[in-house]
């Protein structure tokens, strides 16, 4: 879907983005990361030419950005910045409706799109419709800066660091809320962050980048299992195993044998972190796998775990 | 000493009403050109940073020259009457619109434009339809402060025979006549705490109502 090739850009002679080639598929959510001033934020804003490449190429859809009319373009580039943005001087529906009225659609269609994503995003049209974004708190302001970047169906989004400005606790719950939303809607994105572990919850791929250079560019389990160097190593972190068993699913290492009588109970869809834990205060070495009704699945060991953490390439 | 004013008024309505009426339009006008001048070159000066701030310099040194100085700066270049007192108080009113027009717009959150540049918004629309209205409320505050200036500037037009209110003031203090002073003085202290007020009120009417 979106395929970079080459891509350098120089501030001062300096490259911040150095010959960086990136290939990634549809559907698939790519995050950026790195230290700042790696060149993960003129990545993305060089995608739908807020920042012009001086050398290289950016397609997305078969098209080639940098031959692109840079505002024609942005309609069609959903955009969600960690500020949010906002315009204050407009109703919350009046900034849904931004593209859509840049686009020229028509009253209605806008009014009907206005309720369905704000809907979407959780936020009661006829509550929020007509307020205006100082009567919001940081997370439904974001909740409103995503219906609003979703607002012309683009496939492609960008989001730079959209939960960095968002208190932890209504962090985790957004991120699984938009996980959700925007693999439902199958959008091809590119997230940026700085955050390790918002990577992993949220990466379908993570390029790990320095110097504006992209260092390690896998799935979350193999960057977890296999770092590219000792940089890598050190920016997951020494709880790089534990990472690792939080996304493992429970169900994928669920034994049919039937568990002991005692076994503490763990659910199908929690991960094998979660199991861990259970069973290392429970003080055992075998859980119950339980299905949402309550009965029982199958059994889950620590041997098993342990056998989960051993790399499969 | 006011019911002397007051009869004076009564005897000569004609005089008093053309200076009322030459005081008044002298002032909107003067406004009207500051406005047309200033805004526009507010909106180019605030576009760079290093402009933008030589403006605002500019116009606060401007600030600082005596309305009485300007008149009588004026005065040798482009004679006495109406049209030199209306150019010198144009130039009266220009510095508080060009720095709040460029304060206006430089306030405006940069997140908020990178916003609408990265949802394919022309700089144009971005302008019209984004900086404009955030920057409405401060455009105004200084053109309410222009205003008043201007309403109280235009008493020294008489000086250079440019007509106005001014006129019964600097005859009052000729002719040691108080109540003649008065005649002046009162209606433009009205004039001007109404033009306050009035502005007062567009400032608030125009302010976008998610602000504030």
């Amino acid at each position: 879907m979106i395929s970079i090739r080459g891509l350098t850009k120089r501030f001062d002679g300096a490259a911040a983005v150095d010959a960086l080639s990136l290939e990634i598929g549809a559907g698939e959510i790519c995050v950026l990361i790195g230290p700042s001033g790696c060149g993960k934020t003129t990545t993305m804003r060089m995608i739908n030419r807020m920042i012009d490449a001086d050398a290289g190429s950016i397609v997305v859809g078969g098209r080639d950005v940098t031959r692109s009319d840079p505002v024609e373009l942005r309609r069609s580039i959903g955009y969600v910045i960690q500020q949010v943005g906002l315009f204050p001087h407009l109703t919350i529906a009046e900034n849904v409706a931004t593209v859509p009225q840049l686009l020229r659609w028509d009253a209605p269609r806008v009014a009907r799109r206005v309720d369905e994503l704000l809907a979407l995003v959780h936020m009661a049209p006829d509550v929020y419709r007509d307020r205006y974004p100082r009567e919001l708190s940081g997370g439904q302001k974001q909740r409103v800066g995503v219906a609003r970047a979703l607002a012309a169906d683009p496939p492609v989004m960008l989001m730079d660091e959209p939960f960095g400005a968002i208190d932890p606790i209504t962090r985790a719950s957004l991120q699984d809320e938009f996980l959700r939303i925007l693999r439902e809607l199958d959008k091809t994105i590119v997230f940026v962050t700085h955050d390790i572990d918002e990577a992993i919850r949220m990466g379908t791929r993570i390029a790990i980048m320095r110097a504006g250079k992209l260092v390690q560019y896998d799935t979350p389990q193999a960057i977890l299992a296999h770092p590219a160097d000792p940089f890598v190593e050190a920016f997951v972190g020494g709880d790089r195993a534990l990472k690792r068993l939080s996304l493992l699913p429970v169900d994928a290492f669920r034994a049919n044998a039937p568990p002991p009588a005692n076994a503490p109970r763990i659910a199908r869809t929690a991960n094998l972190r979660d199991a861990l834990s259970l069973m290392l205060s429970a003080e055992t070495d075998c859980a119950a796998v339980v299905a949402a009704d309550g009965t029982v699945a199958g059994s889950l060991t620590l041997a098993t775990i342990r056998e989960a953490l051993v790399v499969r390439a | 000493m006011l019911a002397d004013a007051w009869h004076y008024i009564a005897t000569h309505p004609q005089q008093f009403a053309t200076a009322l009426g030459v005081h008044i339009a002298m002032s909107a006008s003067a406004l009207a050109l500051a406005a047309a001048i200033a805004i526009p070159m507010g909106l180019v000066a605030a576009r760079r940073a290093g402009v933008a701030l030589a403006a605002i310099n500019a116009a606060n040194i401007g600030r600082t020259l005596p309305s009485l100085a300007v008149l009588a700066l004026a005065m040798p270049i482009l004679g006495t009457g109406f049209a030199p007192s209306l150019v010198a108080l144009t130039l009266i009113a220009l510095p508080p619109i060009l720095t709040n027009t460029i304060a206006g717009l430089i306030g405006v959150e940069p997140d908020i434009v990178d916003a609408a540049r990265g949802m394919g918004m022309t700089a144009r629309q971005i302008l019209r339809r984004v900086e404009l209205p955030l920057a409405t409320p401060v455009i105004f505050a200084g053109l309410r402060t222009a205003a008043v200036q201007v309403v109280s500037g235009a008493v020294l037009a008489a000086f250079i025979g440019g007509g106005g209110l001014g006129d019964f003031i600097t005859a009052g203090i000729a002719m040691m006549a108080t109540p003649l002073l008065l005649v002046g003085a009162i209606p433009v202290t009205l004039l001007s705490l109404g033009t306050d007020f009035l502005f007062g009120t567009l400032e608030r009417r125009l302010t976008p109502r998610g602000l504030a």
